[in-house]
């Protein structure tokens, strides 16, 4: 994975999440209206299994640290296979 | 889950860049440390005040979505926006700006500061806000009343 990241796509987003977050379920939209600059992204995974909402995005930042830092606005919804589950109930 | 859009994607402008590098002194050393000048700033104003966010504009004119989206986050606990809350607007400060992300390894703005303590941006803080969390922290820190029970909340 050493090819330098120069734009940011939905699927560029999903490759990553799956790689590094081991993510069951990436949900990743593009909200920009076109631009490709802003990001909406839900991410199911078991890594973040008692972890606090701070330390699950900070797992998420730094595994799209790249992705990040190209767009302008990022916006993050993180799950345990188990929230997701029960979210997904109602 | 939408893969209809593959749109040719823009790259960020490199003015963007351009201009970021322009504003910083030419040792440039700022883009990758914080000075110290910053982060004496950025400490003193975080644990003078209980409640601090770093934001893009002002409460009263937010330049960004999601600053304005902490504003209103805020107001809806009932802070006192003049009295209670400190705020920084980055877009007037490049070294603010840079600096701040690094000091709190935090890749966007807004960053909101409780007690001295990096909370979140605006996705933690809505989560926070929903699950009642937010409303146990600020009246910890006195920045709003409790609600008094007899009066819940619909």
């Amino acid at each position: 994975m050493s090819t330098p990241v120069t734009s940011v796509t939905i699927e560029s987003l999903t490759t990553a999440c799956n790689e590094r977050l081991e993510a069951t379920y990436v949900q990743a939209k593009d909200i920009s209206g076109g631009c490709g600059q802003n990001f909406e992204i839900i991410i199911v995974s078991p890594m973040f299994e008692g972890k606090s909402t701070l330390q699950k995005h900070r797992l998420v930042n730094e595994a799209l640290k790249e992705q990040i830092a190209l767009v302008h606005a990022f916006s993050q919804k993180t799950y345990t296979p188990a929230q997701w589950e029960a979210l997904s109930q109602q | 889950m939408s893969f209809l859009r593959t749109a040719t994607w823009a790259l960020r402008p490199s003015s963007q860049l351009l201009t970021r590098r322009a504003v910083l002194p030419a040792t440039s050393f700022a883009v990758r440390h914080l000075s110290d000048s910053t982060k004496k700033t950025i400490e003193d104003a975080i644990h003078n005040n209980k409640l601090v966010v770093f934001m893009k504009g002002t409460p009263d004119m937010p330049q960004c979505g999601f600053s304005r989206a902490v504003m209103q986050i805020l107001t809806v606990q009932g802070v006192d926006m003049k009295k209670s809350l400190k705020t920084f607007n980055i877009l007037a400060d490049e070294e603010l700006r840079s600096g701040i992300k690094e000091y709190s390894s935090w890749p966007t703005i807004p960053q909101v500061y409780i007690n001295g303590e990096f909370i979140g941006g605006c996705d933690i803080m809505l989560n926070l806000h929903q699950s009642g969390e937010l409303e146990s922290m600020l009246v910890k820190e006195g920045l709003v009343e409790p609600e008094p029970e007899e009066n819940p909340r619909a």
